[in-house]
Formats: C-alpha cells, structure tokens, sequence
C-alpha cells in the first residue's frame, strides 16, 4: 500500500506483530492508577461501572468518554500508526484529530466522543484487526 | 437505495458553540426556521463545554464563570425552543449547501436555504521529537480533561507551547491537585505586557490572569518565559522533557543551555486554527491572515461569503475569542434574515450597528490574544528533518521537503506526492504547520495554499451512507439498443 518506502512498511509489519504480545497480555486496570488522576474536588460522577476493552474489564464512571476512562485506568497506547508503527493515543480529545479512534461494535468512532455506558464493549484497531485474522 | 428527502430549513446551524448557539437564537427571533447541528452532546463548543451527561457540581462549589455561562447559553436554547441535532457530525456539504450528516441514528439529511458555518477552532502543535507518544495531548485537550472529565492529564505534567491556555491549563492542573513541572512559554513578559492596552477592556481577565501567576508562584512551578520543548523521549512510566531557549521567532539559541525536566504527562500547544473544513469543502474563497490564527474564508464583516448563502461566524471565521463569537453569530443571523427577506432594510441596519458596537471590544482582546498564539516561523524552521508532520500518515519533515524541492508547488501537490493530510483527520491537525513548511520553499502562504476540502469530512463507513437497501432498490437502467 505504501510504496514510498519500503524499509518502513516492513519495520511497520513487524512493530504492529510484536504489539500484539501486549493486547493479549494487557491485565485489567491497574488498581493503582485508577484514582489518581479523578479530581472529584468539584463534581460528583456518574455511577461505577465497568466496561469491557479487548475484552478486558475498565473501572469507569458512567457519561465518562472512553478515552479519558482508558487513560485514568493506565492505557495510553491506543493503536500503532499505520506506516511507522509507532505507539499512539487520545490526542485532541475534541472529535478532530482521529488518533483515538476504535470500534464500537460496527463503528470506527474517536473515543473521545463516545461515553461510557452499562454493557459498552470497545475494541482497539489492532485488536479487532488480529482477532479476525 | 432509496433515497430520503432531505428536510427542509431556513438556516442550518453547524456548530453550537458561542457563535453558533446565539445566531441560531437570534435567527429564529427573527422568524426564520432553524436547525442547530453539533458533533458534541449538548451546545457550549470547546470554551464552555458542560460536563458529562450524568455528572454533576458538587453541593457548594462554586461554578467558575464559564460554567454559568454555558448553562446560561443552554438554558437559554431549551427555552427559546431552537431545534437542536446534538451528536451528529457533518460529513458533507454539496453546492446546493445541502448537508448531510452521521449521527447515532445513522444519516440524514438537510437542504437548507442558507447555511452558517460556526466551527470553531483546532489546535496546531509545532512538530518536536516526541509529539507523537501516548501521554503527550493538547493544550485544549487538557482543558476539555480538566473542566469536562475533571481528570488530569498526569500526575506530574509539564505545560507548554503559547498562549493565555498555558496558565489556564497550569492553573487547572493545581486547583485539581496535580503537579506541574513547569510552564514552557515562547512568548517573552514583553510579548504578554502588549497586550495589556486591550486587557484593559477586561479588568476581570487581567485580574484573573494575576491570580494564575500568583498561584503557580507559590506552588513553586517554574515558569519560563521564551523557551520551547527541544524534545519529549520516554523514562520509565513518563518523559524526559528538553526544554530549551528561543528568540521572538521561535527559533532555538544555539548558544544557550537546555534544561531537563521530568514529568508523566505533556500539555502542548501553539495556539488554534480556524476551521475551515466546510468553507474549503465548497471552494470559497480563502485568504491567509496569520493574526486571525492562518487560512480563513474570505467574508464581509456580517460573514457573508464568496458563495451565495453561505456565512461564517466566530472563532472559524478569524479568531477573535469567545466573548466576541456571541455578537458575531448574531451578526451573521440578521445579515441572513436580511438576505432571506425576513427582516426589513432599516430593522438590519439598527441590528447590526449595535451587535458591531457589542463585538467590538472583546474582539480587540480577542486578537491580542490570537496574536500571542500566532505561529512562530522560527519554532516551524527548527522542526528536526526525521520528525513526523502528519500523524495520520507519518510523514516527516524531511519528506515535506524532499517534496518541495522535487517541485511540489502547493499544498495538493505536496498532499498528493507524499500523503501529508491525506489521513482521517483531513489534515486539521497538521494543516497549518505543513503549509508553513512548503511556503518556505514555494514563496509563501498564499502562494502554498491549504489542502483542498474533501469529503468526508469525518470518517463514515460506505455500509452507513448506503443504508439499508436490497438489490430490488438498484435502478437498473435500460440496455441501450444495440
């Protein structure tokens, strides 16, 4: 697909496989990062919940977008770039620049816009990707 | 397929931030039949976006002024009745300005008489070694963390870029209890003392700006005045930040020491750009006016534009600030119920000579403030050459150039030779740095253009366009006689 170079779509090929090893192994929300950066000084949150991320379970508040939840909960890396690989996450948080975009069952959608709900399931690019081969 | 008719409206809306909400206000006032469009779930924009649904104020906190203000603006839709389509992106917009949107329900359309475009601004960040990694978000991004999500970016943060969103976002970090490492500026005290004679247009924002100082003095945060980010690597769970020395221009001392800082997260931003997606989309006319934050479509004072029928307000249409956008979404509104026949010749004038009087001053602060944000070229000519430009599409800053000096003669060119902006973000995030880039080579902004406006304007999936549809609803047309 990309012809411009080639050495770097092969690096590509190779960083994404290796990723791969830290979606199967990725443990449900570490416990300690959870709290620590929730500031509740001024606002009472939706109610606990947890919803589920490449099928592991994410401590949420309800009406929390899925990107500020992942974040809170310790999952930065959202996807690898397309041509170099590189580890990327939520970036803009308004809807623009795209780089949190995951699946929400049929929908491509930046998880910055989608908030969290009772029974939500995401799935990262890569994820979904490699689940159906 | 078959096809749904589009529904019909006097003035389509898109964007429900300060502009957009009062000129849709101003617009029904005024007769006409209105529709709000907005990606986000309620109105407010960036600047006075409301909280989670399902979140709500503590019992006795104090809510900060834009906060009232916001609630105000949604209190104040429900009440007048607007209609209001929350949680739909427009994905495309056709000559006839008929719009076509994705929402949870899936798409629909709209053919309006006329359309105001309120869109607001993105960010620009100036590319650095590091931009890229998870943990690194934007200055605007940590606003939307702290006032929407109330979450912090990290436990320890360094903020950094230009702007008045430095001490805002600073401030926001301690008053929720993190840290911060420390305040990168590239403006110098000098560039923020020229502004005061338009702050003294607003006593309350200088007062405030004071407190912010003040506050991140005595929690002893560093505040370097002239000095960007040299570059940001990864060191154990966060950064290892180089934070380094710059001229007026933004260009690095080679002769001055760097500094080190440690911290787990990076606020980063170098001031907003209009957004112009939809102008551009319908090939308007643009003009580049580095003053107004870059490219903006070329529109009279009420916003009329190069296309019949088509009007741009607020922040998108040349930045001017927020307490300005109000006043001139409403001047758009008569200008078009004027057009539109609903408001008579004199009733129009007497509008819009008070709504200019009102936009006035807060613009005047409004653009002091886009000036210390404007882009510094000497910041873009230190960009290192293996440092990526486009996200979308990783394209670095050497390829831009190899690009330019192959022949790439504007910003399509460049867009076509080395897939810079051809991503799904349509090239909002680096737009403005990448054309900064090629003008260099090619003699300027003009002469570089901005990338040409294509549809989707958002990401949409071809199964959602098509819809729901059997074989049976495919018009097969006639074999023509052999």
């Amino acid at each position: 697909m990309y012809t411009i170079n080639s050495e770097r779509s092969s690096s590509s090929m190779r960083s994404l496989f290796d990723g791969s090893q830290d979606f199967f192994l990725m443990t449900p929300s570490p416990s300690s990062a959870a709290p620590v950066l929730r500031a509740d000084q001024s606002v009472r949150r939706g109610p606990a919940l947890r919803f589920l991320a490449d099928g592991c379970s994410v401590d949420a508040f309800e009406g929390e977008s899925v990107a500020a939840a992942l974040f809170a909960a310790g999952r930065r890396e959202l996807r690898r770039s397309p041509r170099d690989g590189a580890p990327r996450g939520m970036f803009c948080l308004m809807g623009s620049c795209q780089e949190c975009l995951v699946w929400v069952g049929s929908r491509k959608l930046p998880a910055c816009q989608v908030p969290v709900t009772p029974g939500l399931e995401i799935e990262t690019l890569d994820f979904r990707e490699q689940r159906l081969g | 397929m078959v096809e749904a008719q589009p529904g019909a409206v006097d003035l389509l809306v898109i964007g429900a931030g300060p502009a957009g909400a009062r000129a849709a206000l101003r617009a029904q006032a005024c007769g006409l039949g209105v529709l709000l469009v907005d990606e986000n779930p309620d109105a407010g924009g960036q600047v006075w976006r409301p909280l989670p649904p399902g979140f709500a104020r503590a019992a006795g906190v104090q809510p900060s002024t834009e906060a009232v203000q916001g609630d105000a603006l949604r209190a104040e839709l429900r009440g007048a009745g607007v209609r209001c389509l929350f949680g739909h992106k427009v994905w495309n917009v056709g000559r006839s300005l008929r719009t076509d949107l994705i929402g949870p329900d899936g798409v629909c359309s709209w053919q309006p008489r006329a359309l105001l475009v309120a869109t607001g601004t993105t960010e620009r960040v100036i590319p650095f070694p590091g931009w890229t990694l998870p943990g690194v978000i934007g200055l605007a991004a940590a606003t939307v963390l702290l006032k929407s999500q109330n979450m912090l970016p990290g436990r320890r943060t360094l903020v950094a870029g230009s702007g008045p969103l430095l001490l805002a976002v600073a401030n926001g970090i301690l008053k929720a209890g993190g840290e911060v490492a420390a305040v990168l500026d590239l403006a110098s005290r000098a560039d923020w003392l020229r502004t005061l004679p338009s702050l003294a247009a607003r006593p309350d924002l200088l007062w405030q700006g004071a407190r912010w100082q003040l506050a991140l003095r005595k929690a002893g945060v560093p505040l370097l005045y002239r000095h960007g980010i040299a570059s940001a690597e990864v060191l154990g769970d966060g950064f290892r930040i180089r934070a380094r020395q710059v001229d007026a221009s933004g260009a690095p001392i080679a002769s001055a020491s760097s500094s080190d800082f440690e911290a787990d997260a990076l606020a980063v931003g170098h001031g907003l750009v209009p957004g112009t997606d939809v102008t551009r989309l319908l090939r308007v006319r643009h003009r580049y006016e580095a003053s107004h934050g870059g490219w903006i479509a070329d529109a009279d004072a009420e916003g009329r534009t190069s296309v019949a029928g088509l009007y741009v307000a607020g922040d998108g249409a040349g930045i001017a600030g927020a307490a300005a956008a109000g006043a001139h979404g409403e001047l758009a509104a008569v200008a078009c119920a004027f057009d539109l026949g609903r408001l008579s010749a004199q009733d129009h004038a007497r509008a819009r000579d008070r709504l200019f009087a009102e936009w006035r001053r807060p613009a005047r602060f409004g653009r002091a403030m886009a000036g210390l944000m404007a882009l510094r070229d000497g910041a873009v000519a230190a960009i290192p050459a293996a440092t990526v430009v486009c996200r979308c599409e990783d394209v670095t800053r050497s390829e831009i150039d190899a690009a330019a000096r192959d022949g790439a003669r504007d910003m399509n060119q460049l867009k076509a030779w080395t897939r810079c902006g051809m991503g799904p973000c349509q090239g909002r995030t680096c737009g403005d740095v990448a054309g900064a880039l090629l003008a260099a080579h090619v003699g300027g902004r003009e002469a570089a253009g901005c990338f040409t406006g294509r549809a989707p304007l958002r990401p949409v999936s071809l199964a959602e366009v098509a819809g729901d549809y059997t074989y049976a609803d495919i018009p097969i047309p006639k074999a023509a006689p052999l």
